[in-house]
């Protein structure tokens, strides 16, 4: 497989595409296309070949488990990590080496580092020790299969080297100086993004705000200059911002897109500062935010019509995307229900392919994952019926 | 014996046989030989960080729960005979709770 990255054209559209193998003729070799749900009752494979129109779904693996993520290693596909919980038996880490065919559970000792915890701040605003719940988000590396970055509840980084069989927490994140004034949001205080640009990591917490580190995780920045949230008390505070979702070109590593609880944000300055770009959005609020693998100024959102109505204005499930890096959107709506859709769509639940005509996939609480094989114009399901989806993530396999 | 959860990721059946001197029979020596014999078992049944039962796990023997029991007390003297003698199983049972 060969990939191709160029500045292909005035407008600052970045391409990164395969180069296709031969396709199309009897016994010749395939893209692949793999979407790996997570979901409240297990996780599920889904498969098809580069058209994108006929899948193959396996599952549930892990079934009446809550998986919030699975994703395989960019450096080996088949290499999938999962994150496997449930309120009665806790976390597991599970493991597949033939592209989940096969699982086997790894380490699961989420022990925070260096003895007493600390504390940050509970809803009701008093002291509480931090207390490991469950894994949000699996981040591999892009180089090493064997190397993991999980974030945790409440909010830790935690790292492995050894393909999962231990994990060592790296704690400059949990004691960074603003931690004691964390407080979890709906979902509990859960460090949701991951975004490697090593030695660079961006790290996303609900809801503390975004940090960056620039040494590969040992010390942290908090980022949030630029934000405005309404439901802390002081607007701007340093930290605090419940922050849905980042995603990063890329190509663009500096530039950064965020779905905050309310507003869609932008930041061209590797997070120093962060300006609005919500634009005509029916609603700025939502869950997931997406861009488009070729065109770096190509973004995607589902807005949501409130914190208290987490479902789509007037029943119509609808991606926005933006083709100008934010600001001016446009709905999109083929193949997508009109009415009487009362889902919701998760932060983890969106992502995009790097096919020539990308594809976009997501999941929603009613157990849908919708792909559109052509950048957004056109939706159709894939599933419809699977349980509340929590996460959703795609690959290309040669 | 365990629930099918955990059945399930210890790759084993119902009921499994550790082995516990019937003199020192207390939970945390059945749970300590359950999870040395099933190590992935470890952190389903008790917290990773305090030791603690989790939450939504109970401990049953003998038509007795034994989940607020102290894990380091002496199970009672029928009921660890009646352990060790295999006529009644030890129950690691997912507590009703919905879901």
């Amino acid at each position: 497989m060969q990939l191709i990255m160029a500045n292909t054209d005035s407008k600052d559209q970045w391409q990164l595409r395969r180069r296709n193998p031969t396709k199309g003729k009897k016994g010749e070799r395939m893209t692949q296309v793999r979407v790996l749900a997570g979901t409240r009752k297990g996780a599920f494979v889904l498969a098809s070949d580069e058209k994108r129109e006929k899948w193959s779904v396996t599952g549930p693996h892990f079934g009446g488990w809550e998986i919030y993520h699975l994703k395989g290693s960019p450096a080996d596909p088949n290499r999938i990590y999962a994150s496997q919980n449930t309120g009665w038996f806790g976390q597991l880490i599970q493991r597949s080496d033939d592209g989940g065919l096969t699982w086997e559970p790894v380490g699961n000792d989420f022990t925070y580092a260096g003895g007493d915890p600390g504390t940050h701040l509970w809803y009701d605003g008093t002291p509480r020790p931090w207390e490991f719940k469950r894994i949000w988000h699996l981040e591999p590396s892009k180089t090493d299969p064997d190397t993991v970055y999980a974030g945790a509840e409440d909010a830790a980084l935690f790292k492995t080297a050894d393909g999962g069989a231990s994990w060592t927490e790296l704690t400059g994140l949990r004691k960074h100086p603003t931690g004691p004034s964390w407080q979890p949001g709906a979902g509990g205080l859960c460090p949701h993004t991951i975004i490697l640009q090593e030695p660079r990591i961006y790290v996303a917490i609900s809801a503390a705000g975004t940090l960056r580190s620039d040494d590969g995780g040992e010390t942290w920045r908090v980022i949030n200059r630029g934000l405005l949230s309404d439901g802390i008390p002081d607007p701007d505070a340093e930290a605090g911002h419940c922050v849905h979702h980042v995603e990063a070109h890329p190509a663009r590593p500096d530039t950064l897109f965020m779905q905050k609880h309310w507003d869609v944000m932008r930041s061209d300055d590797a997070g120093e500062n962060w300006y609005e770009i919500s634009g005509n959005l029916p609603t700025d609020f939502g869950f997931p935010i997406g861009v488009h693998p070729h065109e770096a100024e190509t973004l995607y959102v589902v807005p949501i019509t409130s914190d208290s109505l987490h479902y789509p204005p007037d029943g119509a499930l609808q991606v926005w995307r933006s083709r100008a890096g934010g600001n001016e959107w446009e709905p999109l709506t083929k193949g997508l229900p009109q009415r009487d859709c009362y889902v919701n769509v998760y932060r983890d639940a969106m992502s995009i392919d790097t096919l020539d005509e990308a594809g976009i996939y997501f999941g929603t609480t009613g157990g849908q994952v919708y792909c559109s094989a052509d950048s957004g114009d056109s939706w159709a399901p894939i599933v419809r019926d699977l349980p509340a989806v929590l996460s959703v993530e795609v690959q290309v396999l040669p | 014996m365990l629930p099918a959860h955990l059945r399930n990721l210890a790759k084993t059946g119902r009921e499994v046989v550790v082995s516990v001197p019937e003199a020192d029979i207390t939970q945390r020596r059945v749970l300590d030989a359950l999870e040395a014999a099933f190590p992935v078992l470890g952190g389903t049944i008790r917290d990773r960080q305090t030791g603690k039962r989790r939450a939504f796990v109970r401990f049953y023997a003998c038509e007795q729960d034994l989940s607020n029991e102290s894990p380091d007390a002496p199970l009672p003297p029928v009921v660890a005979a009646a352990l060790a003698s295999g006529a009644e199983p030890f129950l690691v049972v997912g507590a009703m709770a919905g879901g």
